[in-house]
């Protein structure tokens, strides 16, 4: 029952502070509190919270090292601008909310596809092969996706690979990326995606299929042996995180004019990780917050010039080591210790007015 | 004659990377953790040694050495500022670590350095090159080095790892930590001194690598470092002699792909080979296998 | 300790405007500059924050009408972090924008820029997706379609060979735009391009595309890429004994000061650019010496078409008639329709500039001989 309720606690406050971030947002912006320099980087917060929130799960929950994450955004984002860019021209839909949908559902879908794609042979490998091959695959992502053209004339789409002659107007025009993207993407559509993806992911977790996906991280052998479907229930993580990215990419893709494969390479999904890892690996709540943070936090550091990105090392480093070495942690534990026996004492003895003195 | 010009400077190519690689694969048997921040460790050996010779005028052996001394206290002192307090620590916790460390080096090198790309003298390597089959082969002074310190540096590890009492403590680490630390070897001290080897190779490679290739920047290492990486796994990583493997079939992969099917894919072609070989051997061309304990 | 005298001398040079000024007041320009300082970009972008920097502190000092405030935001060459700086120096206060650098964050940026009606000039983010569709976006550098179309131009009329191959970067779209345009003039123009190989930024050895080039018999190889990579393809080439006729672009000026470059390599190359740091003109002279004093290095093109680019803005400022604590939005109309009457004589040429934010002026061929550019007339 205490595991249950703590989960469900656990799940509560992560939404509620999804939420409550989102009504704060929305309020400083209808009084014109917050700065443009917030505002503009709302939407690409929302995306690496879906991002670092999807890859959480591959990483945390399943227990497999991804370092191509960055590559199913990518194949997300490009498709979201291809979709976007073809209603548009194609079928004259002005209606943007609907196209937005559209191509993050398109883009979600066709990342999953490349998750299906790529998880079949990535997933019979394991520890740092399995790392490798998706770091492999994040790179071969970026390099075919600077060989693409694609363009629009009338209703049709022409693709074209290492060939740039094609009718009409280009939508991804090879290295130069996709020039000339309608910025579509809203707030409100990150913040929605955001709750979609934390709904989906939270579900799975304390779902017989997330408790599975964990007896596989956590022994493997053990899990096989009480009739667990190993690739099933990995592949499942897989592409889920895969979709989640892929919709992610998509609405990233559309909130800026251009978009180049670059973008996504292999630094990306380095950053996506730091998120996980830093918000504590297998931490929902955790990798939202080290989202916000450490997107927000370059920007921060903006006053101290030439040495912005020497900071931001800095950071990372002494952040990692106050956060993982055990005698810093201590130290650190003692130090708020007092503070969380307070609590701690507050509410044992709530709970133990509530239930009669039942409280074990 | 064009196909053997090719390969040659794939095994050029594949020599570096093979040594990077080497770096890669020892820190990841002993201290069981990706060092990202190898690939900077490069570039540091050869500003180092760019301003030995250049700035300093020292002679080249000795613009070398002072890069490879300056690369072992460097290696030595982020394993033991960055990483050793993390030895409890999951993995990836390094590996975050690593990250930052990779981004401070490359961001104190800008500062200290600029951003404008230096050219690499080529009198640090100032072999004369030989000609091959009447002129037709023609092979570099630095390409013959290269490969040369290949060999030999792949063959004093060997020996090194096998032969002495050090190697054997280091392969007592890699093999089992709590084991190797009850009988009586330190594991900081063994650890720290693959950093040191590490660091020396990663120096000895900046200054192949810029004199091959002798455009460098900041950021020269992060991607030599990367396919150095890919080298490591591809020959099984923690294996020495995979490492060696690994690293000359990706430079001569690259360069052949690039030469014969296409300047643009040659990326992606490296890297699709690289999957094809693990799925056949899923921990690598030489790497062990490891026999899952229930 | 050098970053505080330098802080020194400008705080000395902002209290001697302030006493020369005592009479009339000045109008100050708050102009952003946008640009990467960091990442692998940073060459270009420390560049044009630099040659704008001295046009700024040359306008401070020399007390006219107008002064300079310049700011420069690191953008690290990517369009989300562009975008963020641009925010921030719109919350800053800027009035208008000299950037972005690079050419996708600033296609990223404009757009942005469009609706918010903000003036931008930018020093050399060279795509025509830059300008296209957005009447605040004005250009310093050449679009590389010009540059491509100019090139092949050139090699025609000149009787230049016409055996061509072509070394490109195809993971960069500066290179890409040139070549493509370069490549399709090329074929109307007759010009025979017998090879076409690529690289990418990751691309370390070139002996491939060398030798593809060399047994293609090409007798000239056009070069539509940076100095960096370009002094490695004269290296390989000198290995390999390949001595065709190398033509570059802008983006090759700034090769004879890549330090241990041996510049006996690049003799003979030839290249089209406005500016080069050899000209003899009194306003080249001077940008270089003081940019060499202050920065240590010579400048390029990049810090040129910066340095022209600040001079620009406080032409149309002045033409537009901008006055004190005028906002963004005030000024964006009167800029835009300022910009296309001025003619500012800079270091990178005259200029002037079309409704479409293009530059027009002339770039001169020059070949390099004993490690000096010098103009090429055949």
């Amino acid at each position: 029952m205490r595991a249950k309720r703590k989960k469900l606690i656990y799940n509560a406050v992560t939404f509620g502070l999804v939420i409550a971030a989102f009504l704060i947002c929305q309020y400083m912006i209808s009084t014109g509190q917050m700065t443009r320099s917030l505002r503009n980087q709302l939407i690409p917060i929302c995306c690496w919270i879906v991002m670092a929130v999807s890859l959480n799960l591959v990483v945390g929950i399943s227990g497999e090292l991804s370092l191509g994450h960055a590559g199913f955004m990518s194949v997300g984002a490009f498709t979201g601008i291809v979709v976007s860019g073809w209603l548009l021209n194609a079928f004259q839909m002005e209606d943007v909310t609907l196209r937005l949908v559209l191509a993050m559902a398109a883009g979600g879908l066709l990342a999953g596809v490349a998750g299906v794609l790529i998880g079949i042979p990535v997933l019979r490998l394991k520890g740092d092969y399995l790392a490798i091959v998706t770091l492999a695959f994040g790179e071969i992502i970026r390099n075919v996706m600077d060989c693409v053209y694609v363009s629009v004339e009338g209703q049709g789409l022409y693709f074209g690979f290492l060939n740039n002659k094609l009718p009409g107007t280009l939508l991804l025009n090879g290295p130069n990326g996709a020039v000339g993207v309608k910025k579509i993407a809203t707030f409100t559509a990150g913040f929605i995606l955001i709750i979609i993806a934390l709904v989906v992911i939270l579900n799975l977790i304390n779902s017989r299929s997330g408790r599975a996906i964990m007896a596989i991280r956590d022994a493997r052998i053990a899990a096989e042996s009480v009739g667990i479907n190993i690739t099933k229930y990995r592949m499942m993580a897989f592409v889920t995180s895969a979709i989640m990215a892929g919709m992610a990419g998509a609405l990233y893709g559309l909130n800026y004019s251009t978009l180049v494969a670059s973008k996504f390479k292999f630094d990306q999904s380095i950053n996506v990780l730091v998120f996980v890892v830093l918000g504590g690996i297998g931490n929902t709540l955790g990798a939202v917050i080290a989202a916000t943070a450490l997107t927000v936090l370059p920007e921060m550091l903006r006053d101290f010039g030439q040495y912005r990105m020497l900071v931001y090392a800095v950071l990372l480093i002494v952040i990692m080591l106050t956060t993982n070495n055990p005698t810093i942690r201590t130290f650190l534990d003692r130090l708020i210790a007092p503070v969380k026996r307070l609590f701690r004492k507050k509410n044992a003895a709530e709970l133990l007015k509530q239930t009669g003195g039942d409280a074990q | 004659m064009f196909f053997l010009s090719n390969l040659v400077n794939g095994l050029s190519l594949g020599s570096i990377y093979a040594i990077i690689a080497l770096g890669y694969t020892m820190v990841y048997g002993i201290a069981k953790m990706l060092n990202f921040a190898h690939g900077d460790v490069i570039m540091v050996g050869a500003y180092v040694s760019f301003c030995a010779f250049q700035y300093w005028g020292l002679p080249p052996v000795v613009s070398i050495l002072a890069a490879m001394v300056f690369c072992t206290v460097l290696g030595v002192v982020i394993e033991g500022t960055a990483y050793r307090p993390l030895r409890q620590a999951t993995s990836l916790a390094v590996l975050i670590t690593a990250i930052g460390m990779s981004y401070l080096l490359q961001n104190l090198a800008l500062l200290i350095f600029k951003s404008d790309p230096k050219n690499y003298p080529a009198q640090i390597i100032g072999m004369p090159g030989i000609s091959l089959f009447g002129g037709q082969l023609k092979i570099s002074g630095v390409t013959l080095v290269t490969i040369l310190a290949n060999v030999v540096i792949m063959v004093l590890l060997t020996l090194f790892i096998n032969r002495t009492k050090l190697g054997k403590a280091m392969r007592c680490v890699s093999e089992d930590r709590g084991a190797a630390e009850l009988m009586g070897i330190s594991v900081n001290r063994t650890i720290s001194l693959t950093f040191a080897i590490g660091s020396a190779l990663a120096a000895i490679a900046g200054v192949l690598l810029c004199s091959a290739y002798p455009i460098f920047d900041p950021y020269t290492g992060s991607m030599p470092g990367i396919k150095a990486f890919t080298a490591a796994v591809f020959g099984g990583i923690g294996s020495i002699p995979g490492a060696m493997v690994g690293g000359l079939l990706l430079g001569i992969i690259e360069i052949l792909s690039r030469a014969y099917i296409s300047t643009q894919l040659a990326d992606a072609i490296v890297f699709a080979v690289l999957i094809v070989v693990l799925l056949v051997k899923p921990t690598g061309l030489l790497g062990k296998q490891i026999r899952e304990k229930v | 300790m050098k970053k505080l005298l330098a802080m020194l001398m400008a705080a000395a040079l902002l209290l001697s405007c302030a006493t020369v000024l005592a009479d009339e007041e000045a109008i100050t320009l708050k102009i952003a500059h946008i640009g990467p300082l960091t990442g692998a970009a940073a060459v270009y972008g420390n560049a044009t924050s630099n040659g704008g920097k001295i046009a700024a502190d040359e306008i401070n000092a020399a007390g006219g009408k107008y002064r300079v405030e310049y700011t420069t935001y690191d953008d690290t060459h990517d369009a989300e972090t562009s975008v963020n700086a641009y925010s921030k120096a719109l919350d800053d206060g800027a009035q208008m924008i000299l950037g972005t650098t690079t050419t996708s964050p600033c296609i990223a940026v404009s757009a942005e820029a469009y609706e918010d009606r903000v003036f931008m000039l930018t020093p050399s983010a060279s795509s025509t997706a830059v300008t296209a569709d957005k009447d605040n976006m004005y250009q310093v550098c050449f679009t590389d379609p010009a540059q491509g179309t100019a090139s092949a131009e050139y090699i025609k009329q000149n009787g230049l060979p016409t055996k061509v191959a072509v070394i490109y970067n195809n993971a960069d779209a500066y290179s890409t735009g040139i070549y493509q345009t370069f490549v399709d003039k090329a074929k109307e123009l007759g010009l025979d391009v017998v090879s076409e190989t690529t690289f990418t930024d990751s691309t370390k050895d070139f002996t491939v595309q060398v030798n593809d080039a060399k047994n293609a018999g090409a007798e000239l190889v056009f070069l539509p890429i940076y100095y960096g990579p370009a002094s490695m393809i004269l290296q390989t080439a000198a290995q390999v004994e390949y001595k065709p006729v190398w033509f570059g672009v802008d983006g090759m000026d700034g090769i004879l000061t890549i330090e241990g470059f041996d510049t006996s390599l690049a003799e003979g190359v030839l290249l089209l650019t406005p500016f080069s740091a050899d000209a003899q003109d009194e306003k080249t002279k001077n940008f270089v010496a003081t940019y060499q004093a202050q920065y240590g290095e010579i400048p390029n093109q990049f810090a040129a078409d910066a340095y022209d680019g600040v001079y620009a803005l406080v032409a149309a400022a002045e033409k537009a008639g901008v006055q004190n604590g005028a906002t963004y939005a005030d000024i964006c109309d009167a800029m835009i329709a300022a910009m296309q009457e001025i003619t500012v004589e800079g270091v990178t040429g005259t200029m002037t500039w079309s409704a479409n934010g293009e530059v027009t002026k002339t770039p001169t061929a020059v070949i390099i001989q004993n490690g000096a550019y010098v103009g090429f007339n055949k």
